[in-house]
């Protein structure tokens, strides 16, 4: 396959930035999206040219390193998949694809296609644990839990971080992240004791890091590599609105 | 060996009481008010819209009901007390409503200073979410014009002079097509604001979960499509001669 690739290029924080296009050659479909960008890379190292920054881990779809926006949608258009595991058997031969960064200000560039995602480790630290005297796992069963509790709360803690839905909202919201490990927290019962303080104090601190209110678009949950659902902002919402009252 | 000392943890502290107008700085603040204030709108559309179809019982049953809304509560409030409260709670709720969209509007400006360069491609139901914003902005000026023409009567053909139904009656004439088109206009963007509007205040006020989501969801599009219907069938009525 041979495509044209339109990348934001930033040298560092300071930068203006701008798009730069290039021409890839002889890329299999069989390539993840990062791999594509690695034969690139590969190119402009021997060419002398700077390659373009961007974040990766695992490439396995679970550490949420990766993640940028091809063709205006975070992740690509693969529903949930995030970057490292979209490939390019999904392109057309020929496509032109633009590949741009996270945009929010709560997301500073620090090159390229690599933005700062503190903001969330920040949310975290306000709130997003259990404070317990950490022992030896205990029994699974001396603490029963409700079978769908256990589930909701599972699946808002496959959330990995990756910032795809602040990338996607109009608002530049991360109401989606921060219910996520709320809701995780909240349905447990190791959670309870903090329940009330930890969703105060994470939503205050979404908003004191600059992210946008929640629209409920939906957006979010749409891109979403882990699919985490429109409901677990509605338990933030009811957790929130119970706490502050 | 030394084992390490354990230091127990702080008890966590409880929910930290707001600060003076800490729960109206928060973005989930807001958008409380917001689906609060659009729930009270939503109330009065429903009895507006109902009291409108009085149009089709003739002028005597519309303007008895008209001049029964300045006069409900009599004897024992004065004349117009009940009309008069639920004026300043509809201003009320609207000041609000606009002041929380505003918030969160700029909110969410300065929240993504640098735009995409590719179109961002909506991946959810987003036709209806983006008229939000513009469509309310043309709501309001509507409900100006709305208000001077039938209910001060400075735009109305009849005049403040006239009976409520002679302004409907003159208003809709189908001279003044281009009052009726921009009334219908106005209508489909409060539909399509009801659209997105109605779940979303549910889904804010932590009640839209799961399966009731779904239900939600389909409720929001009927009642939306019910009331919209409800309120045009007047306008469209005149212009065609049904009523008269």
């Amino acid at each position: 396959m041979n495509l044209t690739l339109k990348v934001w290029r930033q040298n560092g924080p300071a930068d203006g930035g701008r798009m730069v296009t290039y021409k890839v050659e002889d890329v299999s479909p069989d390539m993840s999206f990062l791999e594509m960008l690695d034969v690139l890379n590969e190119r402009l190292t021997l060419e002398g040219d700077d390659p373009v920054a961007f974040d990766h881990d695992c490439r396995e779809g679970i550490c949420g390193m990766c993640g940028m926006v091809i063709n205006g949608v975070a992740h690509g258009e693969q529903r949930a998949t995030t970057t490292c595991q979209l490939h390019m058997r999904h392109f057309e031969d020929g496509a032109t694809i633009t590949i741009e960064p996270w945009r929010a200000a709560p997301f500073p560039v620090v090159k390229d296609l690599v933005v700062d995602r503190g903001s969330f480790d920040r949310i975290i630290q306000a709130g997003g644990f259990i404070s317990v005297p950490a022992g030896s796992a205990p029994d699974a069963h001396s603490m029963p839990v409700k079978k769908e509790d256990a589930d909701d709360a599972f699946d808002a803690a496959t959330c990995i971080g990756c910032g795809a839905c602040v990338a996607a909202c109009p608002n530049g919201s991360a109401s989606l992240f921060t219910a996520a490990k709320i809701t995780h927290l909240g349905l447990l019962p190791q959670g309870q004791p903090e329940r009330d303080s930890r969703v105060v104090a994470m939503v205050e601190q979404m908003d004191l890091e600059g992210f946008g209110g929640c629209t409920n678009t939906g957006e979010c949950t749409a891109v979403c590599p882990k699919g985490i659902p429109l409901d677990a902002i509605a338990q933030m919402n009811a957790d929130y609105l119970k706490a502050a009252r | 060996m030394a084992t390490k000392a354990v230091t127990p943890r702080p008890a966590p502290a409880r929910a930290a009481p707001a600060r003076r107008g800490g729960f109206l700085r928060t973005s989930n603040g807001k958008k409380a008010v917001m689906a609060v204030t659009g729930a009270v709108l939503v109330l009065f559309l429903v009895a507006h819209m109902l009291g409108n179809l009085k149009v089709f019982a003739g002028a005597e049953g519309f303007n008895s009901y008209a001049a029964w809304l300045r006069t409900v509560g009599e004897p024992a409030v004065p004349g117009r007390t009940l009309l008069t409260l639920a004026e300043i709670g509809l201003l009320a709720a609207v000041g609000l409503h606009m002041w929380a969209a505003v918030s969160l509007a700029r909110r969410a400006a300065r929240a993504r200073p640098v735009k995409y360069a590719a179109r961002r491609r909506s991946r959810a139901d987003g036709y209806v979410v983006r008229t939000m914003r513009y469509g309310g902005v043309i709501i309001a000026l509507f409900v100006v014009w709305h208000l001077l023409d039938l209910t001060f009567g400075t735009v109305n053909p009849g005049g403040a002079a006239a009976t409520p139904y002679e302004r409907v009656v003159q208003g809709f004439a189908p001279a003044r097509w281009w009052v009726t088109s921009f009334y219908l206009v106005a209508m489909a963007m409060v539909g399509l604001h009801l659209r997105h509007g109605l779940w979303s205040a549910f889904q804010t006020l932590g009640l839209a979960r799961g399966r009731r989501r779904r239900a939600l969801n389909v409720l929001a599009a009927a009642f939306s499509a019910v009331l919209v219907l409800g309120f045009v069938s007047v306008p469209l009525a005149v212009m065609i001669g049904v009523v008269k």
